[in-house]
């Protein structure tokens, strides 16, 4: 029997055994029981080979970078900038400075939506949002409208869990400046047709802001076949360290923003009377970045290669079709989201049990699931639910964590029920 | 699962699936509303006071188990009680179920009662603002703060 056979699904090259190898979390036993991780969209975890290229860079290269003529600081800044690049090419953009690095997608949008925002956006002006959007792509925008008086526009969200782009097509208009929305829904898992709303979006003359949080670790992510023009991302979601981040964007947007945080490394001169700023993108890297976390996040761009994008996509696809179906097979359980194009996650509540009761049983079964609003309140309202589960998978994930996924729901059943 | 029943015992799963004083509260002289912000729960706590007696109360709301027994049981043991007793419960279900217990001791001579039950809780400290909801917003509806969201720790 194959390794891949092993794994219950049909992908026969994915050798998901090889991959579990890889991750030395994996061997955490919890409440006496094998950790089954299924929170990957909150944060996955760590291959040895992250691991290592932290440890190997704090323990060889370490200096602060751009900034002294010695040989630590040539090899921080080497490899910086090279992740710069492996970075660029993992998105498909061609020019390394259109990558800025923040510490995480919720930095990045406050980044556009303040300095992009404070570019375009003048009174009576619109931003189209989508009911889906996680908080961190609601609050930089109401921020950015209150400062300029701009409005929102909100693009709701059809049964399914899919965008109601009628809606959408009806929002937009001469008003409209930014059309910001999530690639990947965190609490739905709907994957939004971001082509065709960037399609729309430019005909009406407003740029488009990707949230892709959710989308860049379960697949090929191509800024150039979106269209968009920017490209938010975190390195925790896609195996790599926390704290690290990437804003996309394209160069000629990043000429024309204004600088947004001020002190080093973001200017050219500095005078008390006048400062001249660098170019992009380290206009927008102001202070020590976190050099380990870029050579963390190279190294989880050529883990995530070595096993092949696309691999990775068919193989999640079908766990998350065996997941469904054996969710849908218990009784009493709803799940919250059912799009026809879906990755990642699936939400679910169960009759008459709270997500919080059954994310605590779970956890003593070993299993790992969030439980709450999943920091996207306006879907839990849009679904009349205050919470859910919500169980996410990743490259490591097993039809043997599913199954115990339902074994715990069925102790939820008989101590909750 | 055992060490899950002592968090969920009998008594609290009865009052989580049952609750009791649940509903409006015709004549209440004060009310709040309180927040879990880690998971989105909201209820409504009525409060009636005659001078310095609770002679009234009732909460409305969603929330897990721990959180809807909680309001529950609230409601049973406050009823009847005098402010500052009820304050003194209020201090000393929290350091029951933050595991202080030495605080709960110089409570002086307010007994716990039923809501001993919540004892279990303390092993699981993402679990404590569920315990305590009811008490923080019932706590902001005695000082006015009808308006005010509840701190939940």
């Amino acid at each position: 029997m194959s390794l891949a056979a092993r794994s219950g699904l049909h992908t026969g090259f994915y050798d998901v055994e090889k991959v579990r190898a890889d991750f030395p979390i994996l061997g955490e036993i919890i409440h006496g029981k094998p950790l089954v991780y299924l929170d990957n969209a909150a944060s996955t975890q760590k291959p040895r080979a992250v691991l290592d290229a932290v440890t190997n860079y704090y323990r060889h290269d370490n200096a602060n970078v751009h900034r002294g003529v010695h040989t630590l600081s040539e090899r921080a800044t080497i490899a910086f900038e090279a992740a710069r690049k492996k970075v660029a090419g993992f998105v498909g953009a061609t020019d390394p400075s259109e990558i800025v690095f923040v510490r995480g997608t919720t930095e990045a949008l406050n980044l556009v939506a303040s300095s992009y925002g404070s570019l375009v956006l003048r009174e009576g002006d619109e931003v189209v949002l989508t009911q889906m959007e996680h908080h961190s792509n609601i609050v930089p925008w109401q921020m950015a409208c209150q400062r300029t008086g701009a409005r929102l526009r909100v693009v709701p969200i059809l049964e399914n869990g899919e965008l109601d782009m009628q809606a959408y097509a009806s929002l937009l208009g001469p008003r409209t400046k930014i059309v910001s929305v999530t690639h990947v829904s965190n609490a739905l898992g709907t994957v939004n047709p971001i082509a065709e709303i960037v399609r729309q979006a430019h005909d009406a003359g407003a740029k488009v802001v990707v949230d892709g949080a959710q989308a860049i670790a379960h697949g090929p992510v191509d800024v150039a076949a979106l269209g968009c023009d920017f490209y938010a991302f975190s390195g925790h979601k896609m195996y790599a360290p926390m704290g690290i981040g990437v804003l996309w964007a394209r160069r000629e947007l990043l000429d024309a923003m204004p600088p947004w945080q001020g002190g080093g490394e973001m200017i050219l001169t500095v005078s008390f009377e006048e400062t001249t700023y660098n170019v992009a993108p380290h206009k927008f890297e102001a202070g020590t970045p976190d050099v380990a976390g870029t050579v963390g996040m190279a190294a989880a761009v050529d883990y995530i290669e070595s096993i092949g994008r696309e691999r990775i996509a068919a193989y999640e696809h079908e766990l998350i079709g065996y997941a469904e179906r054996e969710l849908l097979a218990l009784p009493g359980l709803r799940l919250i989201g059912t799009a026809r194009e879906k990755t990642g996650v699936h939400s679910f509540v169960l009759d008459g049990i709270h997500p919080h009761d059954v994310g605590t049983v779970l956890d003593h079964q070993g299993v790992a699931v969030r439980t709450g609003h999943h920091c996207a309140q306006p879907v839990m309202e849009r679904y009349a639910c205050a919470a859910t589960a919500r169980a996410s998978f990743g490259i490591y994930n097993t039809t043997a964590d599913v199954d115990a996924l339902i074994e715990g729901l069925a102790r939820v059943r008989e101590l909750l029920g | 699962m055992s060490d899950l029943r002592e968090l969920y015992q009998e008594l609290i799963l009865d009052h989580g699936r049952r609750p009791r004083n649940f509903g409006p509260l015709p004549d209440a002289t004060h009310d709040a509303i309180g927040h879990n912000p880690l998971c989105g729960d909201k209820i409504t706590v009525h409060v009636r006071m005659n001078g310095q007696v609770v002679d009234g109360i009732s909460f409305e709301g969603q929330g897990c188990a721990i959180s809807q027994a909680s309001a529950s049981l609230l409601t049973e043991a406050v009823k009847g009680r005098k402010i500052g007793d009820v304050m003194s419960l209020f201090r000393k279900l929290t350091a029951l179920v933050t595991g202080r217990d030495g605080d709960v001791d110089r409570e002086g001579d307010v007994e716990l009662g039923k809501l001993a039950v919540f004892e279990g809780v303390r092993q699981y400290p993402m679990r404590v603002k569920c315990a305590t909801l009811a008490w923080h917003t019932l706590h902001n509806a005695l000082e006015g703060k009808a308006a005010a969201v509840a701190s939940t720790e």
